[in-house]
């Protein structure tokens, strides 16, 4: 049972808490009180520490731009107007806020109120699918597309179509690159003459891949219903994620292990059952890797991605709360920045998972 | 006819002055049955050679045939066991035996293919560890599934290229027993590459020693007449053991010696007079006068 549990712990990447189990099933408690307080009470301290000089940071901003405003107003508007202005920002008044680094509070308020407005925006979608639900069903009989909520997204909605387009670049980034990267693996030829190709792709940056892809999507597409917004942003991250995987697979295939290869020959495999019974899994360790980089940079460039495209996602999210300047924007999109890293060491966590999951160990 | 044969066969590496000669004129015939064991040094061309005879490897030239036919390639009716084990890491024992019966015995039924492959995990003695994976068995249960795996295709020929060499000298004596114990029930054609002439003698019916390369070539081969099944202690005891070995380490032993002498590099050495040691202090200086202060 606690072996058990913690190899399970040990799999999620939750391997810090091993000391704790030890020390509650009467497991040398004393050494393993200290192991768990040097594997954890330690970083938990971090995070306060960091805390403290993020909001005595963030507090001397504030008092810098404070203090400029009363003075501006002071050399502008004399007197009075400096009286004024530092009154009205005492004030806690909208108007006239300091607009810099908002503090971890500030960052706090910020988040209740995107899940407040997310609880919101979504009980209005429940009554909308509720008084649509019958005209749906009426349009459904005749063939219509039924009638679909157009209003503003929520940040929770922008954090899903993020996933979402992440995931479709990701797949199209496996879909391209395995097959290419196992077929120019196996054979010499095809790898020399394609590799000037990928040497010169692959360091070119996410912005120009989502303009050539625009140049073509553009055109391809002329169906108005068709989210293209989301098939460019999607193609793009596959386009510039895809590379890290594509070499791994390449060169994993062609460096596997002699030994199996003659395996595959004295039993007289053939090329499909070489490929999947000996040289696949034989490439496993690099393919994953290689998967591995390619979600977290997929993740990384979708972000910019988004943020060029207009396509809804958490990057078009911070790109509109810095262009809309309004007193919380700030707060919200370091809010944003910490969902950003969240999930993108969440998606790192996951696919090492995958990757210790799939690969054999090492004879 | 003999089962395998091979004619006048030469194999060398590399062009031009890098060339190497590894074999150069061998001539074996192997008979059905019979239990065959080349020994030679380290570097003599034995992986070569049985490369050759598995398929891996062609010669340059001379000929390999296979019941009168050359040998085009790999196949199943030759069972070889790595001197590495060669087992495939993600796949645990059942599997790794499998992938030779799914491949050489395609027409089985699965029952009949579940029975076949626990019948030779069975017979390497390792039933207890059949779903575990290579890297939770010790070398001389990863060397004995590669045994199984080789036996399970139910070749013609065995092939095995230094099998035991990797392994401690105790598990060494047990798996000989245990690979010969297997040979003796159907008695399948087996070739024995080794570097231990005791190895030879215990498990084979005739010892070919290969003399050390370049150029390495088969010398007169050795009958070993001691009755099966061999007891190794028993052996041990035989004066004919001691007076077949001495022979064989002699022979290996005398190449050994005529080979280096036919080396005709000569070493100019330096016209240089010894010199005790202690005598001559290099860079000698002079002691430094303490200064003194007070």
């Amino acid at each position: 049972m606690k072996t058990k549990s913690i190899k399970t712990l040990k799999f999620l990447g939750l391997g810090f808490l091993e000391p704790l189990i030890r020390m509650f099933s009467g497991e040398e408690p004393k050494k393993n009180a200290s192991v768990f307080i040097k594997k954890t009470l330690f970083p938990i301290a971090s995070m306060g520490l960091f805390l403290i000089i993020w909001h005595s940071g963030a507090t001397a901003l504030y008092n810098k731009e404070a203090n400029e405003r009363i003075e501006k107003a002071r050399v502008e508007q004399g007197e009075e107007a400096a009286i004024a202005m530092e009154e009205c920002i005492k004030s806690g008044d909208i108007s006239c806020q300091p607009n810099t680094l908002p503090s971890p509070a500030q960052v706090y308020a910020a988040y209740k109120t995107l899940w407040n407005d997310h609880i919101e925006i979504s009980d209005k979608k429940d009554k909308f699918a509720q008084k649509t639900a019958k005209t749906n069903a009426k349009r459904a009989e005749k063939g219509l597309s039924p009638i679909e909520y157009t209003g503003r997204p929520s940040f929770l909605d922008q954090i899903g179509t993020s996933l979402k387009t992440i995931a479709a670049g990701v797949l199209l980034a496996i879909f391209i690159a395995i097959p290419i990267g196992i077929i120019i693996g196996l054979s010499d030829v095809l790898r020399n003459s394609m590799n000037w190709l990928i040497q010169i792709l692959k360091p070119v940056s996410p912005v120009v891949w989502l303009l050539l892809v625009f140049m073509i999507v553009k055109t391809l597409i002329t169906d108005p219903d068709l989210d293209k917004s989301f098939i460019i942003s999607a193609i793009s991250v596959g386009l510039c994620a895809m590379w890290a995987t594509l070499i791994n697979t390449s060169v994993g295939v062609s460096t596997v292990d002699k030994d199996f290869i003659n395996v595959s020959k004295v039993l007289k495999l053939s090329i499909g059952q070489n490929i999947f019974k000996i040289v696949l899994p034989a490439s496993f360790p690099l393919i994953f890797t290689g998967l591995r980089i390619t979600v977290s940079v997929a993740w990384m460039v979708l972000i910019a991605i988004e943020l060029l495209a207009q396509s809804p996602g958490l990057g078009s999210f911070v790109w509109e709360e810095f262009q809309n300047g309004a007193n919380d924007s700030n707060a919200k999109i370091i809010v944003a920045m910490f969902v950003i890293g969240i999930i993108g060491f969440l998606l790192d966590r996951i696919m090492l998972s995958v990757q210790n999951f799939m690969t054999f160990n090492k004879a | 006819m003999a089962l395998l044969e091979l004619r006048n066969v030469s194999k060398s590496y590399g062009v031009g002055s890098s060339k190497v000669e590894v074999l150069d004129n061998i001539n074996l015939s192997v008979e059905e049955g019979e239990f065959l064991a080349i020994v030679g040094f380290s570097g003599s061309g034995k992986t070569t050679l049985i490369n050759m005879i598995n398929g891996l490897d062609f010669p340059d030239s001379g000929e390999v045939l296979l019941h009168g036919k050359p040998i085009t390639g790999p196949g199943p009716d030759r069972g070889v066991i790595f001197q590495n084990y060669s087992l495939l890491p993600w796949l645990s024992v059942y599997k790794n035996v499998k992938l030779s019966v799914d491949e050489v015995f395609p027409k089985l039924s699965s029952k009949e293919k579940d029975a076949h492959i626990r019948k030779y995990v069975e017979m390497v003695n390792l039933s207890h560890a059949i779903d575990k994976m290579p890297s939770e068995l010790s070398g001389g249960m990863r060397q004995r599934v590669s045994v199984a795996r080789a036996l399970a295709m139910n070749p013609e020929v065995l092939l095995m290229d230094e099998p035991l060499s990797a392994l401690d000298a105790l598990t060494r004596g047990t798996l000989q027993e245990e690979i010969v114990k297997i040979w003796s029930q159907d008695k399948k054609t087996a070739i024995l590459i080794t570097n231990d002439v005791d190895e030879g003698i215990i498990m084979a019916d005739r010892i070919i020693p290969l003399t050390p390369g370049p150029k390495a070539t088969l010398g007169p081969e050795f009958q070993v007449n001691f009755d099966r099944p061999r007891d190794v202690t028993e052996i041990n005891k035989d004066p004919n053991y001691k007076k077949l070995r001495n022979n064989v380490l002699e022979y290996l032993i005398e190449v050994g010696a005529t080979r280096r002498q036919v080396s005709d590099q000569k070493y100019i050495l330096p016209d240089l007079k010894p010199v005790m040691p202690g005598r001559v202090v290099f860079g000698k200086r002079k002691k430094k006068e303490k200064v003194k202060y007070f």
